[in-house]
């Protein structure tokens, strides 16, 4: 069994009434520390000085050295189990090797990695392992990237002495819902699912039942695991005993392509890899950043992936009458140039909207032609997008996520208003719950309660929480204005929301009040939490209307990648145009589809949430007739006679350095100096003062996680995590599953 | 025509079916996962008593409030001995509830130690020791006697009449009057075929007999009367000075 740090989710049996009255939260987390910063230490590994933090596992220290260690349970971003004794090393004056993941490196000590008692205590060690180790291998979807596999290889012996006739430990599978499959016969007990579900993912369901060789992993009950971070545990398992289900015998993994890219399911830019064969995306795994995802992705990046295979726009498509028919490229963009002139659109009424998976290139060259048709009408695919954002976009610091996602962990207050970051950014919240666990951090929420899988004071539901929380009417208040390094993350949705000005009004004066702590040279602690994948890039380029160009009736609409558009917004009688990658809702709307290229179709530019400018890299082939986005608008620009001025990638990029230089510096940060953050913070408050309040409670932005944009909406895959996780269907222990509000606090 | 040409059907024999190798599996004796059944699902009701309650209080009083959690294994006994000698997914539950830690942390403790029973056992609980002390001493003649006294059922069985049921367990820690076993909390030590019986026999009669050694011996003393230490240990201060008397 593990002891982990722990706070349950109130296991709302409604059967077990009359409990003792639970005490208020904050007195559960038990281990809470600051982790000093310790000097280094030096000792010899395999003849070989190096020097590392005092407090280092001894594993690190041979790290450190450049040897290997084989290892199953240790994982560097996982609580130390040291329970597969894989590691072993011999240590001097130690009688008997020792696992070095479960030892502190101590100064002066002397380790060989490499010596013919570790050889052997490894082979020892393997063969247990493999005595209740199933040999299917060959049937096996982990096989090729097997650790166990490999490590057997590596440090098992040549042959067997397992002769027993008693047969191998057999565990029955469990279900733990559509993503991932279980073998639990393979399962070697590193426990490295269980402390991933408990610790980062949230899920305290998991965990071991039964002893010694009895042993399994599972939820004892019949639960699957319902987490937006659960495919990573696929990742984490060493053998095949969690595997994919939906990759499931589909491709080895020699078989694939692998190429580094980035995420677009949400505006955190996670790291990704896209594994593909031939023209198919495979399967997209994590890809480390310790500055953006660390190891982990949520399970849309992972598994939505399927939806690029189906419901794709592959030709160019013209509507006559109420259907489609397939065209040239030539006749598409022909008969948009008739449409734009036969619609008559002067000016302002032609208009651009930007949607949620719009790469940055694409968005430039479509601002730079509708600028040049002589318009300002940039509109943005939300809710209230049709009009400047409240928070503008002359400043940066007005619209990112200023804290950066690893300094999240550096907060000792956290404030949200208006956001769930478990589906608004997954990742970035099991940061907030590795530092709540770890620390000391309290956490409060304003907007819709929901289960955040950490712990938080809730102030309430409106605008007007937000104002007694700036007076410093709670508990949580006062706490937040002694903290050292408060931070506030305001949700997308606020701006969306009716008293979104207002909000922004409150926050940026509070801000400004408090700017000792709350914007110094080293924190910036006002941070909006975009949702959206091409968002921040948007607002980076400006990429808004003007006062009056939102007044303006639109005659010509250009839909580029947008499908959350209210089709009752879009004049009967405008022409529209769908550039995109999937029939989706926009298309729906067109008069004229183009077919676009999906994120890992194209090698593009996005930008997360921080301001971070990540390429992504394209994996496989646009298909069909579908061509690069920004290429398609270039084509275009031509026949409406508005060439645009580059005929190549690099300068559309030198175009967008002359934009803003930071949507070309990839893979770093700019952090906003002071100066600027506050005058940024000035302009907020002058520009939304005398926001009036209308009091209508913020509802969170995502009612389904596994559904947000026409890739997961066209993923099988997404469909079934639906089917179990949101609706509840076919899966799922009926009495203790916990109500939608079951809020921790 | 071409019928006639064909050889006739002989009845032939299945051809040799090469099954795809398999090892055994080895089972468990005891399940490590849950099933709903009519007698142990969550639905159904648990919660302490109010005495019960009051000593649960009383327990987790012993632990500072953020380390609750660690009353979850004599809560766990609590309720076990509250409901009938066995753990029901419903007093986890309500455990788990109670010391508001997740369910599953609760499952892993009931699931760990064995002395949880999981399933629903006779009104007497009779656990033979079968360790090798206990074992070299006769033990497993006491699991026949056991066994054949409630009409051949086997360790792990319950009596019809739901009156018995028995199990091996392992060391008791009572060697030194082995072979032994317990029955609810109490040690029957010394046992001989003939003793057990005696033993079983009061306790279907609803009565309860002495605990301890069945021999007539006193504790662990050596049956055959003292050889050393046998005479009177002598009290404090006998050979002092006057002073310290
Ligand atoms: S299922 Fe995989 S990760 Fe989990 S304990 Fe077993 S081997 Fe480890
Ligand atoms: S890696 Fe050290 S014991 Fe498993
Ligand atoms: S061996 Fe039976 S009690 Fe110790």
């Amino acid at each position: 069994m593990l002891r982990l740090v722990s706070a349950s989710k109130p296991a709302s049996a409604a059967l077990l009434i009359k409990v003792a009255p639970s005490t208020s939260l904050a007195g559960r987390r038990t281990f809470a520390s600051t982790s000093a910063r310790q000097a280094d230490i030096t000792l010899t590994v395999d003849g070989k000085e190096v020097t590392v933090p005092q407090g280092s596992a001894l594993i690190q220290a041979c790290e450190a050295a450049g040897s290997t260690v084989p290892r199953f349970c240790y994982h560097d971003r996982l609580a130390i189990a040291g329970n597969c004794r894989m590691c072993l090393v011999e240590v001097e004056r130690s009688p008997k090797p020792v696992a070095s993941c479960a030892m502190p490196a101590m100064p002066g000590a002397k380790v060989w990695t490499n010596s013919p008692l570790v050889h052997e205590a490894r082979e020892g060690v393997m063969e247990f392992l493999l005595a209740n180790h199933p040999l299917d291998c060959p049937i096996c979807d982990q096989g090729g990237e097997c650790d166990l596999q490999d490590q057997s290889m590596r440090y098992g012996a040549d042959r067997t002495r397992f002769h027993e006739i008693t047969g191998k430990r057999a565990v029955e599978d469990k279900d733990l819902g559509p993503l991932v499959k279980t073998s639990m016969n393979r399962c070697i007990q590193c426990t490295r699912c269980v402390r991933f579900a408990n610790e980062v993912a949230g899920v305290e369901e998991l965990g071991t039942t039964g002893r010694g060789n009895d042993m399994q992993i599972g939820m004892y009950v019949e639960k699957t695991m319902n987490s937006e971070l659960s495919g990573n545990v696929v990742d984490l398992c060493p053998v095949g005993a969690l595997t994919s289900k939906p990759y499931a015998f589909h491709a080895r993994p020699w078989e694939l392509k692998h190429t580094d890219s980035v995420d677009v399911m949400d505006a955190v830019g996670s790291n990704i890899r896209v594994d593909s064969r031939g023209v198919s995306v495979m399967r997209v795994q994590p890809r480390p950043n310790d500055d953006v995802n660390e190891e982990w992705i949520s399970d849309k990046t992972r598994y939505a992936y399927d939806g690029l295979r189906f419901q794709r726009l592959t030709v160019p498509l013209i509507k006559q009458g109420d259907r489609f028919v397939s065209a040239s490229w030539e006749d598409a963009l022909a008969a948009i140039a008739d449409g734009l002139r036969a619609s008559g659109a002067q000016g302002d009424e032609i208009q651009a909207v930007a949607g949620h998976l719009a790469d940055t290139e694409s968005m430039v060259a479509l601002k730079d032609l509708i600028n040049r048709l002589g318009s300002d009408n940039l509109t943005l695919d939300s809710v209230g997008g049709h009009a400047a954002p409240v928070h503008a976009v002359d400043v940066r610091s007005n619209y990112l996520f200023n804290a950066t996602l690893p300094g999240v962990e550096q907060a000792d207050c956290i404030l949200l208003v208006g956001t769930n970051p478990r589906h608004e950014a997954a990742v970035l919240n099991s940061r907030i719950r590795k530092s709540w666990m770890h620390t000391t951090l309290e956490v409060g929420l304003i907007g819709e309660r929901v289960d955040t899988t950490y712990g938080y004071d809730y102030l309430g539901a409106d605008a007007k929480a937000v104002a007694d929380f700036v007076a410093g009417k709670s508990e949580f208040a006062k706490k937040f204005k002694s903290a050292k390094k408060p931070l506030i993350i305001v949700g997308s949705a606020v701006t969306e929301h009716a008293d979104g000005a207002a909000v922004y009004n409150a926050l940026a004066k509070y801000v400004e009040q408090n700017k000792s702590q709350l914007v110094t040279p080293e924190w910036n602690g006002f941070a909006v939490l975009q949702r959206v994948a091409s968002r921040p890039a948007a607002y980076e380029m400006g990429f808004v209307p003007s006062r009056k160009a939102s007044q303006t009736k639109p005659k010509f609409i250009y839909l580029l990648n947008a499908d959350e558009a209210d089709p009752k917004s879009i004049p009967r009688d405008a022409f529209v145009v769908y550039q995109g990658h999937h029939g989706d809702l926009g298309a729906q709307l067109a008069d004229v589809c183009l077919p676009g290229a999906a994120y890992t179709e194209k090698g593009m530019t996005w930008v997360n949430t921080e301001g971070r400018a990540q390429m992504g890299r394209a994996a496989v082939p646009p298909p069909g007739a579908s061509r690069e986005d920004w290429k398609i608008i270039r084509a275009l620009s031509e026949l409406v006679d508005a060439p645009l001025p580059y005929d190549d990638v690099l300068s559309l990029r030198d175009r967008m350095w002359e934009i803003s230089p930071t949507l070309v510096r990839y893979d770093t940060l700019e952090s906003t100096s002071v100066e600027a953050a506050l005058a940024g913070l000035k302009t907020l408050a002058a520009g939304t003062a005398n926001a009036k309040v209308s009091g209508a409670p913020f509802v969170k932005p995502i009612s389904n996680f596994y559904q947000t944009d026409p890739i997961s909406r066209a993923s099988v895959t997404m469909a079934h995590c639906t089917r179990a996780f949101v609706k509840g269907e076919n899966y799922g222990f009926s009495e203790l599953s916990s109500k939608p509000e079951a809020a921790y606090a | 025509m071409l019928a006639a040409r064909l050889p006739k059907r002989v009845p032939r024999l299945p051809p040799p079916v090469r099954r795809i190798h398999s090892s055994p599996c080895r089972r468990s004796d005891a399940l490590f996962v849950h099933r709903d059944t009519t007698y142990n699902n969550p639905k159904i009701p648990f919660e302490f008593t109010s005495e019960n309650m009051k000593r649960a209080q009383e327990i987790i009083s012993h632990y500072p409030p953020q380390y609750k959690k660690a009353a979850v294994i004599p809560l766990l006994d609590l309720g076990q001995r509250q409901n009938k000698g066995w753990t029901s997914i419903s007093v986890m539950n309500y455990v788990a509830k109670l010391l508001e830690m997740p369910p599953m942390r609760v499952y892993e403790v009931a699931t760990f130690y064995t002395m949880f029973n999981r399933e629903p056992i006779g009104e007497n609980f009779v656990q033979i020791c079968t360790t090798t002390p206990c074992m070299l001493r006769g033990a497993y003649d006491i699991v026949d006697t056991v066994c054949n006294h409630f009409g051949g059922i086997k360790p792990g069985d319950t009596t019809k009449d739901g009156k018995f049921t028995v199990i091996e367990v392992e060391c008791q820690g009572a060697c030194s009057n082995a072979p032994m076993m317990a029955v609810n909390d109490d040690f029957y030590e010394d046992l001989t075929a003939e003793t057990t019986k005696k033993v079983l026999e009061a306790f279907a009669k609803g009565q309860k007999p002495k605990p301890g050694p069945q021999s007539g011996r006193h504790t662990s003393e050596n049956s055959a009367g003292l050889t050393a230490l046998a005479s009177k240990p002598y009290g404090p201060g006998e050979f002092c000075t006057p002073e310290f008397q």
